[in-house]
């Protein structure tokens, strides 16, 4: 695409998707040391977690300011306006994720104690690795403006709610087997639901990704997969 | 988001007729040996603003100019091709182009009131194509000076200058003078660019008024003005039409790239 007549919009534009590589970047980086602190049980590297996140709340406080300056200052168009929109939307999924990874980190401080049952991970470590790999992979589209990758990785998302429907029948069988698990376990529930709700962000992402480029919206319905919380005939 | 859902622009040709005011066909248009308009086939529809977007020079102000057979007062200029007003060739020669002016209003960039009165700047008209009793004529200027959203600020001072009015307020009393003659269809060739932002503000609400009575088509240079009054959006380009769709489409996921690069000031 050519540049502008006004090279300081070719320089606002810029700037906005090199604030959401590095919120991307971070946001990565905190959702896989979260997973490999709760993995080994590290405390400090929990708590390096935490203590990253301010970063990309600030980030994204940045972005939500230059792309409504941009708003008001040059009246964007057609691709110009869907970059600002995107940037905003986009910049807010990553800082949930943040919050999210945070959170997985938060519960392995408090669970690093009482934690026993190394299996009880194990799904949950599948989890992180698709999500992870999702996020991955939505920021390369994201990145390369590239329609087909965001594409399916939305539809792929039904991959990891299958996971996470599994990960909670395991947990309730270890639960049901050992009363001492149940606040263990618990916690682990709620990390199962972060990185389910991580991949939510991730495929909110790959729609924004979509409509940046094309200017036309995913349908409102993705493919689902079963979740724990449907009737349950199998269960 | 449904903001850019709208399918584009193809109206069945059983639904076009009683969409379309004017039908635009295979317009070309020269300047003597200068060929301004190539083949442009586009339709205006009824009670609505449709917007003429383009580069100086792209043909969107003679594009205007032929609407109302405004090029006939100028010699060696021409157009070929049609444009049906209601169904009706307006560039036939033996249509009255005086009574085509009355169909189809203008109002210019620098608002042009004539060095008389308020009252008479749009009584003149009136009087022109109707005969009309003074009672009548008063009501009909009232109408006109309301119709324009500019009563309130002239009705105590009807016999002063037109020409000692604001800006804006001229600009506003050239509007009046069109609708006072019941116009089908009004042109605007760029009315708000010699404006302030509230004279501005106020035109453009005063044309999505009379968008309900009338067909409006709006020539401007100003993207956001377009985007903001506008229901079609026609780009222009070297003289050809290069893209014509809903504005909502054309604003925010134009099918063209140089639609894109225009609108999103990367042209050239």
């Amino acid at each position: 695409m050519p540049d502008h007549i006004v090279k300081s919009y070719d320089r606002e534009l810029e700037s906005l998707g090199r604030r959401i590589a590095e919120m991307g970047g971070l946001a990565e980086k905190m959702l896989s040391e979260a997973m490999d602190a709760l993995v080994d049980l590290d405390v400090d590297m929990a708590r390096r977690v935490v203590a990253s996140d301010p970063r990309l709340d600030m980030l994204q406080r940045e972005v939500e300011e230059s792309a409504v300056l941009t708003i008001a200052r040059r009246q964007p168009m057609a691709i110009d306006l869907r970059e600002c929109v995107a940037a905003i939307r986009i910049s807010g999924d990553l800082e949930r994720v943040g919050d999210l990874a945070k959170n997985i980190a938060k519960r392995t401080t408090k669970i690093a104690a009482e934690a026993r049952l190394p299996r009880a991970i194990v799904g949950l470590k599948s989890m992180h690795d698709v999500a992870a790999m999702q996020l991955k992979d939505v920021l390369d589209a994201y990145a390369q403006r590239d329609v087909e990758r965001a594409r399916e990785v939305w539809s792929r998302d039904a991959e990891l709610d299958a996971l996470e429907d599994s990960v909670f029948r395991d947990l309730l069988t270890f639960m049901m087997e050992d009363p001492r698990n149940i606040s263990f376990c618990t916690h682990l529930l709620f990390c199962s639901k972060n990185i389910e709700r991580i991949g939510d962000h991730t495929t909110n992402i790959a729609e924004t990704v979509v409509f940046l480029v094309t200017g036309e919206p995913l349908p409102v319905e993705r493919p689902k997969g079963k979740t724990a919380f449907e009737p349950a005939e199998s269960l | 988001m449904s903001l850019v859902m709208d399918a584009p622009v193809t109206p069945s040709a059983a639904s076009a007729d009683a969409l379309e005011k004017i039908a635009i066909r295979n317009l070309d248009f020269f300047y003597g040996e200068t060929q301004a308009l190539k083949s442009v086939s586009l339709p205006l529809h009824r009670n609505e603003v449709t917007a003429f977007i383009g580069p100086s020079g792209c043909g969107k102000s003679t594009l205007l100019r032929v609407l109302n057979r405004m090029y006939d007062l100028y010699p060696n200029q021409r157009a070929e091709g049609e444009v049906l007003l209601d169904g009706e060739n307006i560039l036939s020669p033996d249509l009255d182009a005086n009574l085509l002016r009355a169909r189809v209003g203008m109002v210019f960039q620098k608002p042009t009131p004539f060095p008389m009165s308020i009252y008479e700047n749009i009584a003149f008209g009136i009087r022109l194509y109707e005969k009309v009793s003074r009672s009548e004529l008063d009501h009909r200027v009232e109408a006109a000076l309301r119709g324009a959203a500019l009563w309130n600020e002239v009705k105590d001072k009807l016999n002063a200058s037109g020409l000692s009015l604001s800006g804006g307020q001229q600009q506003r009393l050239c509007i009046a003078r069109t609708v006072a003659i019941h116009p089908e269809v009004i042109l605007f060739d760029e009315p708000a660019s010699a404006l302030d932002p509230i004279s501005t503000a106020k035109i453009e609400e005063l044309i999505d008024d009379l968008s309900e009575r009338y067909t409006i088509a709006i020539v401007t240079h100003n993207m956001q003005q377009a985007a903001r009054v506008s229901e079609y959006t026609a780009f222009m380009y070297l003289g050809e039409l290069i893209e014509f769709d809903r504005t909502r489409r054309v604003f925010t996921s134009p099918e063209k790239k140089q639609t894109q690069d225009y609108i999103t000031g990367r042209f050239g």
